[in-house]
């Protein structure tokens, strides 16, 4: 991370609660423009509540999230793109409807449709990334008659539509298999060196988080209460650069795993990506 | 092989599914013929050849006072006032369950009173349309609304709250205004459910229609079997109800198949009934 260049997020001071518990307190950061930020933590660490708030989708109860040093909107804007682990992509549009919606919102303000020849000429238009994204032949399909790992590269190539600065991902390969899951690594890898967006990824899988990030965020508990578990919440307890020389004895996704209590098998490693930075 | 795990084949299910009716039917014809072998002008159970007859005589002789057909007239003038209500009715759904259900100050507002509002038993507010509306028209399909809206705009404003949050945001960071949200997302996800909802709501329609027309009408299907009822016309009046029956199957048949034609992907998963 380079500290000359002026972070394209920055979190000062957040915390969140819910009904008066803690979920997260005193979360700093800040990260560069076009970092790819992992984001792993045990369950109900506030890992996918920190990234509802990079979405807006929920606000911090105090402190700020600042988007190029300005604060963020308080909702859910263009400029930050979203895949959920399901339903990120509308199920009553076929694939390629689903592509050519977001040009249809931004063409069509009364409608939100396009009719006639601008309707086939936004079909012509997604051609190229319908071919990136290996569903050509499946163009008229809907989501249901999909498979888990084609619903998920739309839902990629859709959010990307935008040309969003940040890219938001809700552990968005957790429900595809492993062998499917690197065809996925290898898709994002690849749309985020042409395109340049800041990546944040929540993912349950360490393996894809040393992969896949140029830097790690641990999310966990620093503090305490034997008597009260629900008195302090998470913060980020570890923030690792990935693409450095790894040193250190707690940089290795085994010990990262002992730490926030993921179990850890070396048969669920998924093989690393050699022409990964 | 359990029988759970056997399906009958096409020829065998359709056999099944007729033997019902057919039974249905025998048991008729064999009571009936049996009361009118102990009184031949039993009117309580008449032949089937007599209804036959009387439904006949009500779809293709005219009328002799009026010199019109009967069965036709009340049937258009019943399918009008239903498919009128109906529409009212879905169309306030729409309007009013996807502002319930989309928007959380409208929520406020109107859900209160709606869930009440559905609670008053519509056949009560019949003297009141009858009163305010007099007995033409508009009091039979103010019925029809007032029974079947309130608990459309309920089912619709459900039908928006499943709508999955995610699908939702991730229409924001596509760029959609909530006007553009509500025509690509919300109508196009909640369609499907709103057709199936109209499908259950027009059995309490029929009631309500039926209801009204018995009270005050001079056409209809429902004026015209309790107009028969004082002469025990049993053979104009089963032979109604069977026709009522027929057309309520086929106007949920038709709204079935819109449903599948139209919305084609919300049918991918398996169909029930």
């Amino acid at each position: 991370m380079t500290v000359s260049q002026q972070p394209k997020l920055s979190v000062r001071g957040v915390e969140k609660y819910y009904d008066g518990t803690p979920v997260l307190e005193r979360v700093e950061l800040d990260v560069a423009p076009g970092s790819f930020c992992t984001i792993v933590g045990a369950s109900g660490c506030g890992k996918s509540t920190f990234l509802r708030m990079l979405l807006s989708q929920e606000l911090p109860t105090r402190g700020d999230i600042m988007l190029d040093g300005r604060p963020l909107p308080d909702e859910p804007t263009p400029d930050r793109g979203i895949v959920f682990q399901k339903y990120s992509v509308f199920s009553h549009l076929t694939v390629a409807e689903n592509l050519i919606l977001a040009k249809e919102f931004e063409a069509a303000t009364l409608t939100g449709r396009f009719f006639g020849s601008s309707r086939r000429t936004a079909f012509s238009d997604i051609e190229e990334l319908l071919e990136r994204i290996g569903l050509t032949a499946a163009r008229n399909r809907y989501p249901a008659q999909l498979s888990g790992g084609m619903q998920q590269r739309l839902a990629i190539a859709q959010a990307l539509v935008k040309k969003p600065a940040i890219l938001l991902l809700d552990e968005p390969f957790g429900a595809l298999d492993p062998g499917i899951r690197v065809d996925m690594h290898e898709l994002l890898l690849g749309l985020w060196q042409d395109l340049g967006m800041t990546i944040f990824m929540v993912t349950h899988d360490i393996h894809e988080a040393f992969k896949l990030g140029t830097r790690l965020l641990v999310f966990d508990k620093i503090r305490h209460d034997p008597q009260a578990p629900e008195r302090f919440g998470a913060t980020i307890t570890y923030d690792l650069p990935l693409s450095a020389p790894v040193a250190g004895p707690r940089q290795k996704p085994e010990d990262i795993a002992t730490v926030i209590g993921v179990p850890f098998s070396a048969e669920a490693a998924i093989p690393s990506d050699p022409n990964h930075p | 092989m359990r029988v759970i795990n056997r399906s009958p084949s096409r020829l065998t299910a359709l056999a099944l599914g007729l033997v019902p009716f057919v039974a249905t039917i025998v048991a008729y014809a064999v009571a009936s013929h049996y009361r009118r072998l102990e009184n031949p002008a039993d009117k309580l159970l008449p032949s089937l050849e007599s209804m036959g007859q009387a439904f006949w005589r009500m779809a293709a002789v005219p009328d002799k006072r009026s010199g019109e057909l009967l069965l036709w007239l009340d049937t258009f003038d019943s399918l009008w006032r239903l498919g009128t209500g109906m529409a009212l009715a879905t169309v306030l759904a729409l309007l009013i369950g996807i502002g319930i259900g989309f928007v959380p100050h409208v929520r406020s507002a109107l859900a209160p009173y709606i869930a009440t509002f559905s609670l008053i038993p519509p056949i009560t507010v019949l003297p009141i349309l009858f009163i305010v509306f007099g007995l033409g028209e508009v009091s039979k399909i103010a019925l029809i609304v007032v029974g079947t809206a309130p608990v459309m705009i309920r089912y619709t404003a459900q039908a928006v709250l499943d709508i999955p949050r995610e699908m939702i945001i991730k229409a924001e960071t596509l760029g959609a205004s909530v006007w553009q949200m509500v025509t690509r997302l919300v109508v196009p996800q909640v369609l499907p459910k709103l057709i199936a909802c109209m499908r259950l709501s027009l059995v309490p329609a029929w009631i309500f229609l039926i209801s009204a027309e018995a009270i005050a009408s001079t056409r209809g299907l429902g004026y015209r079997i309790f107009l028969v009822r004082r002469y025990l016309a049993m053979d104009v009046i089963l032979p109604y109800v069977a026709w009522i029956t027929l057309l309520a199957f086929l106007l949920d048949r038709l709204l079935l198949l819109l449903s599948r034609r139209a919305f084609r992907w919300h049918h991918l998963g398996g169909d029930a009934l």
